[in-house]
């Protein structure tokens, strides 16, 4: 076939025609992508779901030692006012023992380490680890332990032990006043 | 190639429809007096047409319940609880649904172990075996999308953990999650989605079946003997002697899909999924249906990272290693026909292939243990050599066999060797 389009064609002719099928198929090829990009991007949060508020949290309330749960943005954000042994702990730590490295300082703000503000939500597939509530099962560093698949984070909410990869995330918070807290 | 013949109904206002629309024919030729299949089906061939009519099952029940259930986070858990106290025969139907997705898939899987023991994937049937699986990731998703819609605890936190498993793809990970859910959560757009796909998906696994079930008639069925058909001694018709076979197996199936249903419902599902669904409070132990277990523990058996070693430069880390085995378990069986090169088919011609297959049986049954299990103690260790030997089983043992099994001589033609066992 090629041959008997070149002879009847020539060899531009034949080039040309590749040229069009390839500017017909890479158009449509396009047009076909923005068409669905539409049917793909609608299943991603709409305007509501993203229009978020921030939270407040009163401190006054969390005694030394204890720790409560905050929901922002759907999700729980666990709040402990840690205990100076928990805090020495936490800075005792080997940095080359620790799977995700971060010194306690990276994870805390200056003035106010005693508050560890972390999203409570197990870097592993999403569970809600316990060790929040007073008599849960801390895990073997004394900070989270998730039940699903067996997580244990430290008292700066590292990953010590477990198939979860990293820390438990710090989300953007900031302090009003000493005792009123502002997630988001 | 199985032969198409055309059917010439009697009745003319058949002969008339056949004229227009072969359909009469096209049935004749896959069930009919007219479809000439291989005389020895024992019956563990019965189990594809029992899939067949679970998914009728599951079509009939599942559309009557979207009549009454209700998509929305605040009302899904009570619609449901309607359905089951006031909605006229609620609870039956519902009963019927949920447990006839555990006995669709008691069905197909052992569909699928009798195809690995008949050697049912090798040529000409590659097409046909892989459509097979086809069906089956796309009952997988189904019934996944399915369990949480009655947006119990179990529902809410088996989707969490399934769609963060998407989380471990690298670097658009979280936008796939997000994409997943639209929202920061699983939440009121996540069950809305799940809701219309759960409806659509098991009309595209009809389609699938259909495709399947083609297939079939052009490469024709296996048999027990794993020989191909010689002469039309080896064949009788399918009708009547396969429907009624497969209406007597059917009978009996559904006689303990009965029993479940009358008499211990709940038995395969978790009490768990009877609270609702709360993003606060993650349930003691989060566990799949019974038919997802041996692949969840081959997900969780991976607990390490795959790096450059004596260096913490890691490559693949433990959580994506995990997803990617899992994924890895069905995928290998698609390359299941070029694995196994050995010419014989039937596992009855192949003494060490036979013992491999029930190792690969028991090592199901022991995942599905571990599936069930706390990842704790000695179980971790255990998901971990099972996990290994699933793979082995088709990466290394299959192949090894393919080229070292002394097989046993095949008998001459079916015919011959159904009669000289009758005697």
């Amino acid at each position: 076939m090629s041959t008997i389009n070149e002879t009847i064609d020539g060899e531009e002719g034949a080039s040309r025609r590749d040229f069009l099928h390839v500017a017909a198929a890479g158009l449509g090829g396009v047009g076909a992508a923005v068409a669905a990009w539409p049917f793909i991007d609608q299943m991603n949060p709409a305007a509501d779901t993203l229009a978020l508020a921030s939270v407040e949290v009163d401190l006054s309330a969390i005694g030394e030692g204890e720790a409560v749960v905050i929901k922002w943005r759907g999700k729980p954000v666990f709040v402990r006012n840690r205990t100076p042994e928990e805090i020495a702990e936490a800075n005792s730590v080997d940095m080359a023992a620790l799977v995700d490295k971060q010194t306690d300082a990276e994870r805390v703000q200056e003035g106010h380490e005693k508050w560890l503000v972390v999203m409570g939500i197990c870097t592993h597939l999403g569970c809600v680890p316990l060790g929040t509530k007073a008599g849960d099962d801390r895990g073997d560093f004394g900070g989270w332990f998730c039940p699903c698949h067996g997580s244990h984070y430290d008292t700066s909410g590292r990953i010590r032990k477990g198939p979860a990869p990293k820390n438990l995330e710090v989300p953007t918070y900031a302090f009003l006043n000493d005792s009123t807290l502002k997630i988001g | 190639m199985a032969e198409w013949i055309d059917a010439k109904p009697k009745n003319k206002a058949a002969a008339w429809l056949e004229e227009r629309l072969p359909i009469i024919g096209l049935v004749n030729n896959v069930v009919g007096v007219d479809t000439p299949t291989p005389r020895n089906l024992n019956y563990w061939w019965n189990f594809g047409s029992l899939a067949g009519l679970m998914l009728v099952v599951q079509l009939i029940s599942g559309i009557v319940l979207a009549m009454h259930y209700t998509p929305n986070t605040l009302m899904a858990f009570d619609s449901v609880e309607r359905i089951m106290r006031d909605v006229n025969y609620g609870w039956l139907i519902r009963y019927m649904h949920a447990n006839g997705a555990s006995f669709f898939f008691i069905a197909v899987y052992i569909h699928i172990l009798r195809g690995l023991y008949y050697g049912s994937y090798k040529a000409p049937r590659e097409v046909l075996w892989m459509l097979g699986l086809v069906i089956f990731l796309l009952m997988m998703a189904t019934a996944f999308m399915g369990y949480v819609l009655p947006w119990g605890q179990m529902s809410f936190w088996g989707a969490t953990v399934i769609t963060n498993l998407f989380s471990a793809v690298p670097v658009v990970g979280d936008s796939i999650v997000t994409l997943l859910w639209g929202g920061f959560s699983v939440d009121n757009p996540t069950l809305n989605r799940f809701f219309s796909l759960h409806y659509l998906l098991p009309f595209v696994i009809t389609g699938v079946v259909i495709l399947h079930i083609w297939a079939k008639k052009v490469s024709d069925s296996g048999n027990p003997l794993g020989i191909d058909v010689k002469s039309s001694a080896d064949q009788i018709p399918f009708h009547p002697f396969y429907t009624v076979k497969d209406a007597f197996g059917a009978a009996v199936f559904f006689a303990v899909f009965a029993a479940f249903i009358f008499y211990m419902p709940n038995a395969l599902g978790h009490p768990d999924n009877y609270i609702p669904a709360d993003p606060f409070v993650t349930p003691d132990s989060i566990v799949p249906e019974w038919y997802f277990l041996p692949f969840y523990a081959i997900l969780r058996s991976i607990t390490f990272d795959i790096g450059i070693p004596f260096t913490d430069v890691v490559i693949i880390p433990a959580k994506l290693l995990g997803v990617i085995a899992m994924f890895a378990a069905i995928i290998v069986l698609f390359f299941l026909p070029w694995l196994d090169t050995s010419k014989v088919r039937s596992g009855k011609f192949r003494p060490t292939f036979r013992i491999f297959f029930w190792f690969l049986v028991i090592d199901m049954v022991v995942l599905t243990i571990v599936g069930g299990k706390k990842p704790e103690g000695i179980w971790p260790v255990v998901g971990l050599i099972g996990t290994a030997y699933y793979f082995a089983h088709f990466l290394v043992v299959l192949p090894l066999l393919a080229k070292f099994e002394k097989t046993l001589p095949l008998p001459e033609s079916i015919a011959q060797a159904v009669v000289k066992t009758d005697k």
